[in-house]
């Protein structure tokens, strides 16, 4: 981590709408430092497309309304064409990919060199350089309607890094793709971010892809970051209801009501969910007679996260030491009681 | 030839008037489609960029031209071309003829072809905008370099399409003394209750429709990538 290569401070942007002004961006502060792949999650509406194309100046924000500084540049106030260079310096790439379909690949992943100027040659030799990066150097005279979602992505990721832009921003960059191909394309994002050091902020409303790459992120709601981090502590603490309920979407680690409802029929002993948020994970040595019931773990940044739904057995003083030896191991447990005697832990 | 004359086709006469007739003809659609068609390109493109949230976004401009087309455009042409009679004078010096028939012919083209190249970008992936301003291409870049390419197979469709609105227009127009094969049709055809004439006169304007539609259909298959 170095300088903030994107700084975001109190900047707002407010659409014209049918009842009245709708504030898309409200009031969002945020520093996206140079080189690293910077999240922002939310459902859709949430705010987040119009955030990243305010960092492009394809919206302008609100007169006014705070600073917005990009690659050393004051975005609010300058004119079309500092814009246009401030854009040619940032690549975009995104859901619907976007691509000219009466050009062929080739021409696609060139014409961002071609409006910059460069040569034909040094366009071929740049393009077949990003082909060959990208994993797609046999399609370089196909057409987009040719390919498949993956590999038209990939010509829209080799077109957005082709004039060596130092910041990619991806809105919803896999959400057209199957969960494989959107692992292949999350993977080549990641090479370009190691390789080429470009700074990534990526859009999504789907944790599972920002819990694959990005090291810090920003949760959107309503136009408003209501919580940012590292990704790991976002996730694994999270305060805002919306965060929470990302994390159940990628996880399903938490019985509903309906499931601890099923569990009990099946489980009379005392439940309780473990949060696994250590890098030691859950150690079973502090429990005597406990079973795993329910729960998922996975990693986020490579470390362990998820939780655990246990059912001890035993006297209540049995049960609630072992309790108290989890928390004291730094554990976040929701104690649920017995099916005589239930507890209504929060959610 | 033989069954032509035997059913009323002079050649000494009708061979000299349909060849006349088609050269007039000729000179009307291909005058008209490339200015009127020019034109209407020009306006068309305005028309798309100046509405809300076009690339040109502009109230005035769109709302006067949008009044403009839609003014122009309902007016029967037959009266059309009376009604501008003044302004085929001004500009021609005469307001019969082929050069008469030129000024009410390429305004109402013109008209036309405005909303078919209107109707064919506001078709296009409007991503493809987006795409074009984030690489840093200016606005008039993006319309002309990007969106015209993007559309070229519902545009060359559209000029196809056009092709027979213009023939019609040329066959009103001889209506009123232009000349052209109309006028051959009514004229040596249908007022004389020369069925022949007539029909031949037909048998033209479904080849010419034909081929062109064809041409149309083969660039448009070419141009369209999907």
């Amino acid at each position: 981590m170095t300088s903030p290569i994107i700084t975001l401070t109190d900047v707002s942007k407010t659409f014209k709408g049918k009842t009245g002004p709708i504030r898309a961006v409200d009031r969002v502060s945020l520093e996206i430092e140079a080189g690293e792949v910077f999240g922002v999650i939310g459902h859709s509406g949430a705010g987040k497309s119009t955030l990243v194309r305010l960092i492009n100046a394809l919206e302008s924000v609100d007169p006014g309304s705070g600073g917005l500084t990009v690659a050393g540049h004051q975005v609010p106030g300058l004119g079309e064409r500092d814009l246009r260079a401030l854009r040619s310096q940032i690549g975009m790439i995104f859901q619907g990919f976007n691509l000219l379909s009466a050009k062929t690949v080739a021409v696609n992943v060139g014409y961002p060199l071609k409006l910059a100027g460069w040569s034909q040659a040094a366009r071929a030799a740049r393009v077949s350089e990003l082909l060959e990066f990208t994993g797609i150097a046999d399609k370089a005279d196909s057409y987009p309607s040719q390919l498949s979602g993956g590999q038209k992505q990939r010509v829209g990721i080799a077109r957005a890094l082709a004039a060596r832009p130092s910041i990619l921003l991806a809105d919803e960059a896999t959400s057209a793709l199957d969960p494989e191909t959107t692992r292949d394309v999350l993977d080549l994002l990641v090479r370009a971010n190691r390789e080429l050091g470009v700074t990534i902020v990526l859009i999504t409303h789907v944790m599972s892809v920002v819990q694959y790459l990005c090291g810090r992120t920003a949760v959107m709601e309503e136009g408003r970051v209501v919580e940012s981090g590292r990704t790991y502590d976002v996730f694994s603490r999270p305060k805002a209801a919306v965060t929470r309920k990302f994390v159940q979407t990628a996880l399903h680690d938490r019985p509903t009501p309906a499931t601890i409802k099923r569990l009990r029929a099946r489980h009379p002993g005392r439940l309780a969910i473990v949060t696994v948020a250590s890098d030691g994970g859950l150690a079973l040595g502090a429990l005597e007679a406990a079973a795993i019931v329910y729960g998922s773990l996975t990693e986020v940044e490579g470390r362990p996260f998820g939780s655990i739904t246990l059912e001890l057995t035993g006297d209540d003083d049995v049960t609630s030491a072992a309790l108290g030896r989890l928390r004291s191991a730094g554990l976040e447990v929701v104690d649920l009681g017995t099916a005589a005697d239930p507890l209504g832990g929060a959610l | 030839m033989s069954v032509l004359q035997a059913n009323g086709w002079d050649p000494a006469i009708h061979n000299g008037k349909l060849l006349l007739a088609a050269q007039q003809s000729l000179q009307m659609v291909l005058l008209t489609l490339l200015i009127g068609g020019g034109l209407g390109l020009v306006l068309g493109l305005t028309l798309f960029a100046t509405r809300k949230g076009g690339l040109y976004a502009n109230r005035a401009v769109f709302a006067g031209l949008n009044i403009l087309v839609n003014t122009i455009r309902p007016i029967p042409f037959i009266i059309f071309i009376m009604a501008v009679k003044g302004l085929a004078v001004a500009l021609t010096g005469t307001f019969i003829g082929v050069k008469g028939a030129i000024p009410p012919m390429v305004i109402a083209c013109s008209m036309a072809t405005s909303r078919i190249v209107e109707q064919s970008l506001v078709a296009a992936d409007p991503g493809v905008i987006e795409a074009g301003r984030a690489m840093g291409a200016s606005r008039i870049h993006v319309l002309l370099r990007i969106l015209v390419p993007e559309s070229l197979a519902p545009l060359v469709l559209g000029y196809a399409y056009l092709f027979i609105g213009v023939l019609d227009l040329s066959v009103m127009a001889g209506a009123i003394g232009a000349g052209g094969l109309g006028n051959f049709a009514i004229v040596d055809g249908f007022n004389r209750y020369n069925d022949v004439v007539l029909w031949v006169a037909v048998a033209i304007f479904i080849a010419a429709v034909q081929v062109v539609q064809l041409v149309g259909n083969l660039l448009a298959r070419r141009f369209l990538r999907r």
